[in-house]
């Protein structure tokens, strides 16, 4: 199309959930613990509903990470009690996250996602803010607020 | 993490259920090796004798919201065609194709099972006897094989002229429907 630049195609639907399914759900159970499974269902049911909406195929792994935040908070905000969660997680790459990474259930729902968004998935704190719907310093903090919490905890 | 075959098909379902999806897809398996099955909401769109890749392709004729589900009346009665025991489909097919060729389509589905015809009677039966070539361009673009009956139009000599899923497939269609070559 003309005076249009170049960009990544959205995928079809398929690929998109094929990429993202697994870790989304491993997202998920370390925020939700054993309710994860709706949220998770919930989750895709919304990226597909927006889905034939989206302008690029840019940045899909952060926007679907956002939409799972969203539906984790809402549930977290219905439901606060937290759930341990036993399972080992398998896809941690930070020694210091994986150590600590069992008390993340007992942080406030935005430091969580935080946390486990930066140190869990390795996301920049610009997708974060994203995912949170808040500033990029509001991340950096929520995330570093989350940190401090663990080591007073531990 | 992998998510289990349960949780999976718990989310295609409700995906279809609640009318999100633009095209499902689904692979069956035939004689002839797997067939890729493709479904709107208005009905069977798309048999493809290649299976691998084609979600591009689904986005780009139907929408991006490509996904695969099962089609359980399209591979039962694809089964029971293969078994011998269904000799016209009931599905409803949506056809999205330019008027003429719709209107040959349409012609090619009132081919009955076990008889062949040529290009240039199909040609004659939507009034354009001069169109035999048109014709085959049409066969040759069919976008449900096997359901709409292009292995059952042969050349005016009788000969097998072409056939998307290969000649041999075609040949053995007419085997199985014990139709009588030239």
């Amino acid at each position: 199309m003309m005076g249009v630049v170049a960009t990544e195609p959205v995928p079809p639907f398929e690929r998109f959930y094929l990429a993202h399914r697994d870790e989304v759900l491993g997202y998920l159970r370390r925020l939700l613990g054993q309710r994860a499974e709706d949220a998770w269902q919930e989750t895709f049911l919304r990226a597909l509903r927006a889905y034939d909406r989206l302008q690029h195929g840019r940045h899909l792994r952060a926007w679907v990470f956002t939409i799972a935040t969203n539906v984790a908070m809402d549930e977290l905000r219905v439901k606060p009690q937290p759930v341990r969660n036993g399972e080992p997680s398998v896809e941690l790459e930070r020694d210091a996250f994986r150590e600590l990474e069992h008390l993340t259930t007992d942080l406030p729902p935005t430091e969580r996602a935080a946390v486990v968004l930066r140190y869990g998935y390795d996301l920049p704190y610009a997708q974060i803010a994203d995912a949170l719907g808040s500033s990029e310093e509001a991340a950096r903090a929520a995330a570093s607020s989350g940190v401090r919490r663990l080591r007073r905890n531990v | 993490m992998t998510i289990t075959p349960e949780l999976d098909a718990q989310f295609r379902a409700a995906a279809v259920r609640e009318g999100l999806v633009d095209v499902r897809y689904d692979v069956v398996e035939s004689p002839f090796g797997e067939l890729l099955v493709a479904a709107t909401d208005r009905g069977l769109c798309r048999i493809w004798f290649d299976p691998e890749g084609q979600e591009e392709e689904l986005a780009r004729l139907f929408g991006l919201r490509v996904l695969r589900s099962p089609l359980d009346e399209v591979r039962r009665e694809l089964d029971e065609y293969f078994d011998g025991t269904r000799h016209e489909f009931d599905l409803p097919l949506d056809l999205r194709v330019a008027a003429f060729n719709e209107q040959v389509l349409h012609e090619l589905a009132r081919v009955p099972y076990g008889i062949t015809t040529t290009y240039g009677a199909l040609a004659n039966k939507v009034g354009r006897p001069r169109a035999a070539r048109a014709v085959g361009t049409v066969m040759n673009r069919n976008p449900i094989p096997i359901v709409l009956p292009c292995h059952r139009v042969l050349g005016s000599n009788g000969s097998l002229t072409g056939y998307a899923g290969g000649l041999d497939m075609k040949l053995k269609l007419l085997q199985l429907e014990g139709a009588i070559l030239a």
